[in-house]
């Protein structure tokens, strides 16, 4: 098939899947619609893994450097000769993973909903909703022009904000669904001026040609824009990435715009494996990707920003995450975390032989993570489906009700924690060597997250299946779960698949930060300490929550304040709460609602009064006596002809 | 013969003229403000004729002008005559200044 022809229907299935599930929804049974969004995404995947084949395979390559190709592009807004918006799909090779990536996950979570939400009140228009995600996702990662991108980054903003409020009867899901938007888009901000910046400086908004112009250091553009004015001691150019990145770290849940994510998971399981996990919150470490060679080449100052803030993330949300109880926050700051390590392994890459292992790296973690993190969501969420509840204190000894939840959570566990010879293993020694080359602060912090993420992943795992086993008080007189639940095995046999085997896939010979075709490095001697410290973390976490004992409880309350200020997720809402309500409102919304209501609505209120008493005192003229309008008439007449007499006399 | 001159039939109309302005504005009385108006058109009736005859004698425009001009008023007055009718069963008077519930 031709290749603009898939990509078409590859992009618009979604959307049309979506306007027909959400145009006719109600007239459709529940179960036609489940069955049309999963039909029109399994030929999105077997599409995009067409795509996929033919792009690495066949026509991608020219003399082993896959090359930037644009078969759809066309001119949507032209501004002035050199800034249009376009719209079209480009392709190389970071896209196509993407592509791949989130229409086979997003599939999988289409037929896991199948079960999940069975039953639901707008079961269609969840299937609408999804379809609608999808169609923003692959448009934002096709996207060819900075513009592009951001249209769909809003849609994709708009899908999420739908999904996380879902259950919209629930207070608290309203909430998290305000939080989430406002926050991103609060973020956007930043993105919407750095596009701004970087293209006034470039004078382009197509990415190919302004990667082109900011990633060569003697370009007209480059010098322009990173000499001249600086601002807190970086040029416009640094200052237009960092502002980028703003958004990319509002989408991706990066300190201190993370506070959404956790909150988000009050949508639907299968949304929050979606969206939350593996594709959306990705979305800012495929912008920081896109942009790579212009923040390598000339702007490694704010490729630094990215390295730090990603790594201290890395850290601060593994620390929280190991003191929640709630077994989705876990997992939510365990994304956070693993978004941080994707992060910082872009940071800390460089341009050139040597340096570039952290791009391939961020990318291959990114591959990997997508499949485990969505395993453990959908895990979860068949863990929740049995229990009713999110508590880790309402679970226990679930390894013999649920055995296919158990072994794909354990598999998607060992995944995460780094054990060898599952895929989290070798892209996470991709990211410490690439850090331990460049940064041997951000080389340890990251070590030390690893030795976490095993402890707080095995804590949840061993406190879900072994544990001692919670009072049955859920018997709803269906205690085997798994017996007709089909549709939530098949993605959890599959995704387990993909989770053990994604890391056997030689990475560096399909994404480099150059394009080219690298090998990437195994280093065994850096490949010890992080699978050291992931075993001692299970270990710990087998000590601990293996069986009940007291041995947990005791090492919390030495720790004591500590952990309180952790559990209680560092204040940082508390903050950001005090910095709205207590601070901007009464200091910037007060006195401002002030002049609104005196300054400007008195003047608007004034003129109205002035008008009013105006006539109000001209309107006796109106006397309904006709002989007075003829005398007012006559004056007019007599008026006119002494002035036509006077002036043409 | 001797002529009237001009002067003295344009005094005529011109006193015809104001007196009708007078009556106008001075009456109260809706049939005597339509007499007044009459004799307004009257009067100009008079000026056309007059400046026919002495200006330009072997041309006839003035004469058509006048008798349009009372062919006009003839019109004029019935509707005059019909609203004032009407507003005599509304308000059972003619007098102009009981008839101003027409305003602000």
């Amino acid at each position: 098939m031709n290749v603009e022809l898939s990509l078409l229907i590859l992009l618009f299935l979604p959307l049309v899947s979506f306007l027909f599930l959400s145009l006719n929804g109600k007239r459709l049974s529940p179960a036609l619609a489940g069955m049309i969004g999963i039909a029109s995404l399994s030929v999105v995947t077997v599409l995009s893994l067409i795509t996929a084949y033919g792009y690495f395979f066949e026509y991608g390559s020219v003399a082993d450097v896959y090359q930037k190709l644009e078969p759809i592009k066309y001119e949507w807004l032209r501004f002035n000769e050199n800034l249009s918006i376009d719209l079209g799909v480009l392709l190389d090779p970071i896209s196509v993973v993407m592509l791949v990536v989130i229409s086979f996950i997003s599939t999988m979570v289409h037929i896991y909903s199948w079960n999940y939400m069975h039953g639901e009140e707008r079961f269609q228009m969840y299937y609408a909703y999804l379809s609608l995600f999808t169609f923003s996702m692959l448009g934002l990662v096709v996207a060819v022009n900075m513009f592009q991108m951001y249209i769909f980054w809003e849609l994709v903003g708009v899908s999420s904000f739908l999904l996380i409020g879902f259950y919209y009867t629930k207070q608290s899901a309203i909430a998290a669904a305000k939080k989430a938007f406002i926050v991103t888009r609060f973020a956007d901000l930043g993105f919407l001026v750095g596009i701004l910046l970087m293209s006034n400086g470039a004078q382009t908004l197509d990415f190919g040609v302004l990667i082109e112009r900011l990633s060569v250091p003697s370009s007209p553009f480059t010098i322009a824009m990173s000499t001249g004015a600086t601002f807190m001691g970086m040029s416009a150019l640094a200052w237009g990435l960092i502002l980028v990145f703003i958004g990319g770290a509002g989408k991706s849940a990066m300190f201190p715009l993370h506070i959404w994510l956790p909150d988000a998971m009050e949508g639907p399981t299968p949304v929050s494996a979606l969206i939350h996990a593996a594709t959306m919150v990705v979305a800012g470490v495929f912008l920081v990707a896109r942009l790579f060679p212009i923040f390598a080449i000339s702007a490694p100052d704010a490729l630094e920003v990215v390295a730090y803030v990603g790594a201290f993330t890395a850290l601060f949300a593994a620390v929280i995450a190991t003191t929640q109880t709630d077994i989705k926050r876990v997992l939510a700051y365990s994304t956070i975390s693993q978004i941080a390590y994707m992060m910082f392994s872009l940071g800390v890459a460089g341009w050139g032989e040597g340096h570039n292992e952290g791009y391939t790296a961020s990318i291959f973690h990114l591959f990997t993570h997508a499949f485990f993190k969505a395993l453990l969501f959908l895990g979860a969420g068949a863990v929740i489906h049995a229990v009713h509840s999110n508590e880790m204190a309402d679970m226990g000894g679930l390894r013999k009700k649920l055995p296919i939840t158990h072994y794909t959570f354990l598999i998607a566990c060992l995944a995460i924690a780094g054990v060898p010879f599952f895929s989290g293993f070798y892209s996470k020694e991709a990211i410490l060597s690439a850090a331990f080359h460049d940064n041997k602060l951000i080389y340890g912090v990251a070590l030390f997250t690893s030795g976490l993420t095993a402890f707080y992943m095995f804590r949840l795992y061993f406190r879900i299946f072994w544990y001692k086993e919670a009072k049955a008080d859920h018997g709803h007189g269906h205690d085997n779960h798994e017996s007709h639940t089909w549709a939530m095995n098949i993605p959890l046999i599959l995704l387990a698949i993909a989770a053990f085997g994604a890391g056997y896939i030689p990475f560096g010979h399909f994404v480099s930060a150059d394009r080219s075709q690298v090998e990437l490095p195994f280093h065994l001697e850096l490949a010890i300490p992080p699978v050291a410290v992931g075993l001692i973390g299970i270990l710990i976490a087998y000590m601990f929550f293996v069986k009940e004992n007291v041995k947990a409880l005791n090492v919390q309350q030495s720790f004591g304040a500590f952990y309180k200020w952790a559990y209680n997720k560092f204040y940082i809402d508390e903050i950001y709460l005090f910095v709205t309500k207590k601070v901007l409102f009464n200091l910037v919304g007060r006195p401002a609602a002030w002049f609104d209501r005196t300054i400007v609505n008195g003047m608007i209120n004034g003129s109205a009064s002035i008008t009013a008493f105006s006539s109000e005192s001209i309107k006796k003229i109106q006397s309904g006596n006709v002989q007075t309008y003829a005398l007012y008439f006559l004056g007019g007449v007599l008026v006119v002809t002494s002035l036509l007499i006077y002036y043409f006399q | 013969m001797e002529q009237v001159p001009l002067l003295h039939v344009l005094i005529l109309s011109t006193t015809i003229f104001f007196l009708g302005m007078y009556g106008f504005f001075a009456r109260r009385n809706m049939l005597m403000i339509l007499m007044s108006i009459e004799l307004i058109l009257n009067s100009v009736n008079i000026n056309f004729l007059a400046f026919n005859h002495y200006l330009y004698p072997h041309q006839l425009e003035g004469l058509f002008f006048s008798m349009f001009i009372i062919t006009v008023a003839a019109g004029e007055v019935a509707v005059a005559i019909a609203i004032i009718i009407n507003l005599y069963r509304r308000f059972n008077t003619v007098d102009i200044e009981d008839t101003n519930t027409m305003k602000y």
